[in-house]
């Protein structure tokens, strides 16, 4: 008797709570923008968010939310409705594999827009000696297997005689993050392409040349400073014998601390980054479920705030975004403006 | 064979070389045992004031704005409206105000009053101060004003004494000619998070972390207290119960990440439109929360006499009865204080509810229970990785506000205790 009164009062509380969610629920409208996706991207992401808000006290502030790139398609090619984010954040291309996943989920109509560049930096204490580094350098520096070969290089001198003989001591980002994915493809990869062998097997062997080039070593040469790049800052202050790997927008914040190191004789600056002279250059973009437009308000409005902000003189420059080239904003502006979608054939 | 030692035994010689040795060992024992005890006590002291005092100087600070006067001359700015038009309800003038430019007129006054790179003294946000005070006495606009308007990140960090030379000799020289103040932010008490440091407040995140505790409270306490009172009170001693007993003990040492993909999977599998919402959230940790009410209540019944039970079953009460009339009343001060403290690890946690979203930038304070919405631990975590230096400062400021709302819950568990405790 006492079990069944028991067993009774479980499924009541059960039923009690599934009712609270539901009536929680409220219909499925939602008056709110929702965005996910890369960090990188965030700061000016909020940034415009807040002006949105700001300017236009009929609509509710956006809602946005960092999972790196690839947690935000994830979460944006799940379906359509208002389950699910109106705008994907991202500090890449989107994949076709990413792409492929939202064409199975019905999210078909996806307007693809470039919001703006950003550099990966290498930065080192003020105090510091300065270095000049090449792609080859740093791939050496920090392969796993430079070449094939295990990595022996204890100081820089090792890897190039002309540098000086300090220890080899990089913090940068771990390999859940976006940021890391672009440093090892913009430039390890190519510091690897230097050597002709690499190049051949990039076409005979994809996996294994993935695996040479893009695999960071992990004797304590360098290290993983997690997804906070203030750390990483504090760290090189405190060591001026370290480099550290992070976003432009963290070097010209922290400028009195730390200063970029060359790379192929470039200085990550404002100018050599939006030119693309400075090989950690990357572009920033956006993603936005066209079908979602009706749905829930203000999307519209959000975009345009974004487009007018992302000048040179726009205040997302202040938040240490890099502007893209004139005729790119033109032509991404041209896509708010008339919602162009994205051309599934221009994914390779 | 030898014989047996007589057997009787000498008195202790106390002054032997031996024994002075023996007793003085003993002593020095006694005191290295002590000493090591005091060492122990002084270092979890020393650990406890290097965190209370770094975070008491680095967040003092961020409970505190530096601004900077800002004369303007309303009729003569760039600012074209019509004193008259504010009429109607709030909405209306919101609409208003939202549709006119204020950043060009403050930054064209800022250049005005401080030269050419006067608009890099004011906060980005120091338009949206000037549009308050329009709203709020809207005749401002018919002449000229003085605002104090919030100042720069690097007109704050010079303030405090820190940041480049030349921007801390520049303040220095406002400071002298009162162009410049410091003052308690309230704005930090009662805004939510934004971009701009200085305009960021805690109220947003203290807000969702007070719906989450609400929604942990509703679920977690009929559900721990009704499973301890049935095992301690009703289930038969068996098989069954002992494994529920251990799992129950066992669900309690769970990593709460992993109660974080619980909610992933079951609660926003079930309510997906609800990610970011207090309720989710409340609900992940209450499953986390609620096996440690669990064992606390069990120990708080077990510890209320057997004599009180059977004289009450003597008179004639029903189970019940002696449950809710006795036992329940008597344990309660126990089951609080585990509760609280349950409640207070649920408040520090951040991992589950990173999980399921609660993780996100929310410019405004939830108003209910099913908006998104964030909580201090998060708050923290997130502040901690902006790129602003004027983050730095707040963020101390909110492990401070953090610190004091565990400090209270702590407090009222403990006077709980105190206040109804019965001793046999």
């Amino acid at each position: 008797m006492k079990r069944a009164i028991s067993a009774i009062s479980a499924m009541a509380a059960v039923l009690a709570l599934s009712a609270c969610g539901e009536s929680g629920s409220g219909g499925g409208a939602r008056d709110s923008i929702r965005a996910v996706g890369s960090s990188t991207v965030l700061p000016f992401a909020k940034a415009v968010a807040d002006k949105f808000a700001q300017k236009n006290p009929n609509f509710k502030a956006p809602i946005i939310e960092s999972q790196g790139t690839g947690g935000g398609f994830k979460l944006f090619c799940s379906g359509v409705g208002v389950a699910h984010p109106d705008v994907a954040n991202a500090s890449r291309r989107i994949k076709q594999s990413e792409l492929d996943e939202c064409l199975k989920n019905g999210v078909k109509d996806i307007v693809e827009i470039q919001i703006g560049i950003d550099g990966i930096v290498l930065a080192q204490a003020k105090d510091g000696m300065p270095i000049n580094l090449t792609e080859a350098d740093i791939y050496k520096a920090l392969a796993k297997t430079p070449y094939g070969q295990p990595n022996t290089a204890k100081t820089w001198k090792d890897v190039n005689p002309a540098l000086p003989a300090i220890a080899i001591n990089v913090y940068g980002p771990p390999s859940s993050s976006g940021t890391r994915d672009a440093f090892a493809e913009l430039i390890l990869e190519k510091g690897c392409d230097a050597d002709p062998a690499m190049k051949a097997l990039k076409d005979s062997d994809k996996d294994k040349h993935k695996d040479i080039c893009t695999s960071v070593r992990e004797d304590g040469a360098y290290v993983e400073a997690g997804e906070n790049d203030n750390l990483i800052v504090q760290k090189l202050a405190a060591n001026p014998n370290a480099v550290g790997i992070f976003g432009y927008s963290f070097l010209e914040e922290n400028g009195d601390k730390v200063r970029g190191v060359p790379v192929q004789g470039v200085s990550p600056t404002y100018a050599s980054i939006s030119d693309f002279s400075y090989p950690g250059a990357r572009p920033l973009f956006i993603y936005v479920k066209k079908a979602h437009l009706t749905a829930v308000p203000g999307i519209k409005e959000f975009l345009a705030e974004f487009a007018s902000a992302w000048g040179p003189d726009g205040y997302l420059a202040k938040h240490g975004m890099i502007a893209a080239p004139e005729d790119v904003r033109t032509k991404n502006a041209d896509i708010v403006a008339n919602m162009t979608l994205l051309d599934p054939a221009s994914i390779n | 064979m030898t014989e047996p030692t007589t057997m009787k035994r000498q008195p202790t010689d106390w002054k032997s070389p031996d024994m002075v040795q023996r007793i003085k060992r003993r002593y020095a024992a006694e005191r290295r045992f002590k000493a090591m005890g005091m060492v122990a006590i002084l270092i979890s002291v020393a650990f406890l004031a290097f965190l209370l005092i770094s975070m008491a100087s680095n967040g003092a600070r961020g409970f505190m704005r530096t601004d900077v006067r800002l004369p303007i001359d309303f009729p003569a700015s760039t600012l074209m409206v019509d004193p008259a038009s504010f009429k109607g309800s709030s909405d209306d003038v919101d609409q208003l105000l939202a549709g006119l430019d204020f950043e060009g007129p403050v930054a064209a006054a800022a250049e005005q009053a401080y030269g050419a790179e006067g608009g890099a003294l004011l906060a980005d946000s120091a338009w949206l101060i000037v549009r308050d005070a329009i709203k709020a006495d809207p005749t401002l606009l018919t002449r000229k004003a003085e605002l104090w308007v919030p100042a720069s990140s690097d007109v704050d960090i010079a303030y405090k004494g820190e940041g480049e030379k030349p921007m801390r000799d520049r303040v220095a020289a406002m400071k002298q000619a009162g162009q410049v103040t410091s003052g308690f932010n309230l704005g930090f008490l009662t805004g939510a998070d934004a971009t701009d440091p200085t305009i960021v407040g805690i109220w947003g995140a203290f807000k969702g972390s007070l719906l989450t505790m609400i929604v942990t409270l509703l679920f977690a306490f009929p559900v721990g207290v009704f499973s301890a009172i049935y095992l301690e009170e009703y289930a038969p001693r068996n098989r069954w119960t002992d494994l529920i007993e251990v799992s129950i003990n066992n669900l309690a040492a769970v990593p709460s990440i992993i109660f974080g993909l619980l909610g992933l999977a079951v609660f926003l599998g079930l309510f997906p439109t609800l990610r970011s919402a207090p309720i989710i959230g409340g609900m992940t940790l209450a499953l986390m929360t609620m096996p440690v009410i669990v064992i606390a209540g069990r120990n708080a019944i077990k510890a209320v006499p057997p004599s009180i039970r059977d004289a009450a079953l003597g008179i004639g009460a029903s189970p019940v009865q002696v449950v809710f009339h006795h036992v329940l009343p008597l344990a309660l001060p126990g089951i609080l204080t585990g509760t609280i403290i349950g409640m207070a690890r649920a408040l520090g946690e951040t991992a589950p509810l990173l999980m399921v979203g609660m993780r996100a930038f929310i410019s405004a304070p939830p108003a209910s229970f099913t908006e998104p919405a964030t909580v201090l631990p998060v708050q923290i975590f997130l502040w901690s990785d902006e790129v602003s230096r004027g983050f730095v400062e707040k963020t101390s400021a909110a492990i401070i506000v953090l610190l004091v709302f565990l400090l209270a819950m702590n407090g009222l568990a403990i006077y709980l205790r105190n206040r109804f405790e019965t001793r046999w």
